[in-house]
């Protein structure tokens, strides 16, 4: 019968436009311990993917203590009372699987993939991490100095991510999105067991998780083995993320920063932008349209102006980046060898004085929206590409259903909406200027 | 027509019960269209996507001397503008059409990589072809990707892995193209013009130098009709073009290009194997226990895990068809690189002197097993592999032979090939950063002088 369904619906899929009315087709249900678990079930190949997401991220770091989320995400491989340091890794590797992790301002997430049969055993091991960490000194101390040669590796030998890092504190006023995920060198230095263990113990609950589970399984077989593993976890009371909301943004500022080790200058200009939750999702909608429209790809509007017809960029482009509290949307473009940082900033703005005045029509939104939908399908073609959409949405103040008819969404905004949502937010006095500039050389 | 049962091959592979007739993947089958073009192809309906890879043999490897980056431009190029479409014609049709399409250079070889929704899958297929047979190089494209090229080479100069990366092929191969920057340098990037570029188009791009591998929502009669449209009007053959084989380097190096950064960035190797080496499989072995990418290997387990010295640290095989090369990398603060080198000397030299314990071995030889066909979860990854079992005649059984030829790997084999393949002090290591304290290291510049 299964079969029969799922030829039925590729037909659907295959005549009809991508935008089917649930994308992913996805079962969910929550255990008593308040675990949301996801099911999307994929027979391609027999393989499984297990993703636990924490609601839980850098934007929780305790004043002083920034990083610590993510240095904790670190601990996580470091033993259980059950399985010593290492072990982890080992076994997982050992049944040909394959896994990481990774921590950003909203949430903390760890995955494997691995063969269908041996789904049970990568559940046990990520069920039991999520109570029975074990915390000890002589495992925080070589590994505070790992997240240190991270940060050194992304971010201080970077300059562009040195510089994105200061404009991400100065764009985000209040709220603790200013902060980078990795921590500030001087507060990581200070990051012990003590504060790993009081945020574990703070953070890490059935309750506060959700588990998705991508490919070659069943929903009965992935409830009776998340029942075993999972279920057993007690739930216990989580505390509300701070609501920092951010205030208005009155001043345009400009960074600056000159370095040995740039070749050619980077411009940018950000904005603050809604996030998911305060914009009820259409904002944040036309906002991934508007991203589209202007940098979207080498026809989009400001690669078209800048690069190929007025010639000033080598690159050019936009960019919308939501969390759940707050966003940013960005102009970015790199200037050609002998233009000025000034005439790219005025290139640009023109741009978007034309579209603030002039509008856009249906004609141009089109053809986006229907690329758009198509990137969902495109994104249906591998297990984690699934389990991350549903996983990161979820964790970021969205529903499944909101998942589920994403495309639909993206097929009804209008260019009225669209230009409602750029005047929102591309406001002239209170734009953030990043400027990376090369060191003069004699 | 061939047929071999690729779903059944990774259930073996997983160690699963194969459920018979399971209407999944189906396996690869051998596609040769009226007009003689071949194709591999794995039919799967399960989403309505296609994923096509193809590649002319011969890449950059092959640009004449001062006109390197020339393989790398022509196909950069050939998206910006085809037959009756220019540049932005072109480019509106493939984002309207949700069609991607991306074609590359790398020394051995030239190629793309398309991906389609099914039901676009005629327009796709015509965009490759205007692309292959008729690109326009206009003026104006020309001068605004070397424009965009030689941004990007200014941009490299100045990152330190990537100085690392170049210095390290540089030094390794003095006299053969590989040791060449694949993109070129500003010097040559602004010499080519339209006709080097048109000539690299009708001497390369010959079915005799052709592969191609097809997997997604696609009948073999329907792609069939797409081979001939696509690829069917292209030369028989190529000229004539012959690439050495090099002699592997054998001597070791210290050499250091002074940045003031704060964490040092290290490339390391030495001569590896080919693909075609009899020794492969258990090289594989042997590398992932030494310094596999994981969290598992002696290398990550030292530096990283019980000292704190690197994010990360892994070495992989790198077979080039005219050599083979183990090559890896690492960061750490500019105090510690002695110790970092220190310990990578001191764990090739206990590997190639004890070998693996049988515990290592086993768990390298499972992950090597079961993590290959977790790798394969797209089609275009799918897609990608087809293309190179063909290229490096492996066969349709490759995935079953795979897994038997690593079963089959014992520790007097591991033993034998670290003997053959590990020396301390035949690595040639290149620094970039400010390490303190090195001994007996070359300054270079960042250019290579």
């Amino acid at each position: 019968m299964r079969v029969l369904v799922s030829l039925l619906i590729g037909l659907v899929l295959i005549s009809a436009a991508p935008a089917s009315a649930k994308q992913f087709d996805a079962d969910s249900f929550m255990l008593a311990n308040g675990l949301r678990v996801v099911v999307v079930p994929f027979h391609r190949a027999p393989a499984v993917t297990q993703m636990l997401w924490y609601k839980v991220g850098a934007y929780d770091d305790p004043p002083g203590k920034s990083g610590i989320a993510h240095f904790l995400e670190h601990l996580m491989f470091r033993g259980t009372k059950e399985t010593p340091p290492g072990e982890f890794s080992r076994i997982v590797s050992q049944n040909g699987g394959r896994e990481n992790a990774s921590t950003s301002p909203d949430y903390t997430v760890f995955f494997q993939t691995v063969a269908a049969d041996r789904l049970e055993l990568v559940m046990k091991l990520e069920a039991e991490r999520m109570h029975d960490l074990l915390i000890t000194e002589d495992q925080v101390t070589p590994e505070r100095e790992v997240i240190i040669e991270e940060r050194r590796t992304r971010v201080d030998n970077v300059p562009a991510a040195l510089l994105g890092e200061q404009r991400d504190a100065v764009l985000f006023l209040n709220s603790h999105y200013r902060l980078p995920a990795i921590g500030w060198l001087n507060e990581m230095r200070g990051l012990g067991a003590d504060d790993a263990r009081r945020f574990y113990a703070t953070w890490y609950a059935p309750n506060n998780a959700v588990l998705v589970i991508v490919g070659d399984v069943d929903l009965e077989r992935v409830r009776s083995l998340a029942e075993t593993y999972y279920g057993p976890i007690p739930s216990r009371p989580v505390p509300a993320h701070e609501a920092l909301a951010e205030p208005a943004k009155v001043a345009a500022t400009r960074l600056e920063m000159t370095s040995g080790h740039v070749a050619s200058p980077q411009w940018s200009r950000s904005y603050l932008a809604p996030g998911y939750t305060q914009a009820g999702g259409t904002l944040a909608d036309a906002l991934t349209v508007l991203a589209e429209i202007l940098g979207g790809g080498e026809s989009a509007r400001l690669y078209r102006s800048l690069v190929i017809e007025k010639k000033l960029a080598v690159s050019a482009g936009a960019g919308y980046g939501p969390y759940r509290g707050a966003g940013s949307f960005s102009l970015y473009a790199e200037p050609k060898d002998g233009v000025s940082v000034a005439d790219i900033d005025a290139a640009t703005m023109a741009e978007i004085r034309r579209l603030l005045t002039e509008g856009i029509t249906a004609a141009e939104v089109d053809p986006i929206k229907k690329r758009l939908q198509a990137s969902a399908l495109y994104s249906r073609d591998s297990l984690s590409g699934v389990a991350r959409i549903i996983g990161a949405s979820l964790v970021t103040g969205r529903s499944l259903e909101d998942v589920e008819a994403w495309p639909e969404r993206i097929g009804a905004v209008t260019p009225e909406e669209i230009m409602a949502a750029a005047r929102q937010v591309l406001k002239d006095d209170a734009g953030v200027t990043a400027v990376l500039l090369p060191e003069k050389r004699s | 027509m061939r047929r071999s049962i690729l779903r059944g091959a990774l259930a073996v592979l997983f160690a699963l019960a194969v459920s018979a007739g399971a209407a999944r993947a189906s396996g690869i089958v051998d596609i040769k269209s009226a007009g003689g073009v071949t194709a591999w192809l794995i039919e799967d309906h399960s989403l309505p996507l296609i994923a096509l890879q193809f590649s002319f043999d011969g890449g950059a490897a092959l640009d004449p001397p001062g006109q390197e980056g020339r393989a790398g431009l022509v196909m950069d190029l050939l998206d910006e503008g085809a037959g009756e479409l220019d540049s932005h014609a072109y480019k509106t049709r493939l984002e309207d059409l949700s069609i991607r399409l991306e074609f590359e250079a790398s020394y051995d070889a030239v190629g793309g990589a398309m991906r389609t929704l099914s039901a676009n899958a005629d327009a796709a297929f015509d965009l490759v072809h205007l692309a292959l047979t008729s690109p326009r190089f206009d003026p104006v494209a020309i001068e605004r990707v070397k424009t965009q090229v030689a941004s990007e080479l200014r941009q490299d100069a100045e990152a330190p892995r990537v100085i690392a990366n170049r210095i390290w092929w540089h030094t390794a191969f003095p006299d053969h193209p590989y040791g060449r920057r694949s993109a070129g340098s500003q010097r040559s990037i602004a010499k080519l013009g339209a006709a080097d570029l048109r000539r690299f188009v009708t001497e390369r791009f010959a079915r005799d130098k052709l592969t191609i591998g097809v997997v997604g929502d696609i009948t073999p009669e329907r792609l069939q009709a797409l081979l001939d449209r696509t690829f069917g009007s292209l030369p028989v053959q190529a000229a004539k073009a012959v690439v050495a084989d090099t002699a592997a380097f054998a001597e070791g190096a210290l050499l250091v290009v002074n940045m003031p950064i704060p964490q040092s960035v290290v490339a390391f190797g030495e001569r590896g194997i080919k693909r075609d080496d009899p020794d492969w499989y258990v090289a594989l072995v042997m590398n992932e226990i030494l310094a596999g990418n994981g969290l598992t290997s002696r290398l990550t387990a030292e530096i990283r895990e019980k000292r704190g010295l690197a994010y990360g640290v892994g070495a992989g095989l790198s077979p080039l068809r005219h050599a083979g090369i183990l090559y890896g990398s690492v960061a750490t603060r500019n105090d510690r690189v002695g110790d970092v080198l220190e310990i990578l000397r001191s764990e090739w030299r206990r590997f190639r002197d004890d070998g693996p314990t049988p515990a290592e071995l086993e768990a390298a030889r499972t992950y090597l097993i079961g993590s290959f066909p977790l790798g394969l979860d797209t089609t275009s990854r799918l897609a990608a592999l087809l293309v190179s079992l063909q290229v490096e005649g492996l066969g349709m059984d490759y995935v079953e032979r795979r897994a038997a030829a690593l079963a089959a790997v014992t520790i007097d084999d591991v033993r034998r090939v670290a003997k053959r393949l590990l020396d301390p002090d035949r690595l040639r290591i290149v620094i970039v950063g400010a390490p303190q304290g090195l001994v007996g290291a070359t300054e270079m510049a960042a250019d290579g002088e």
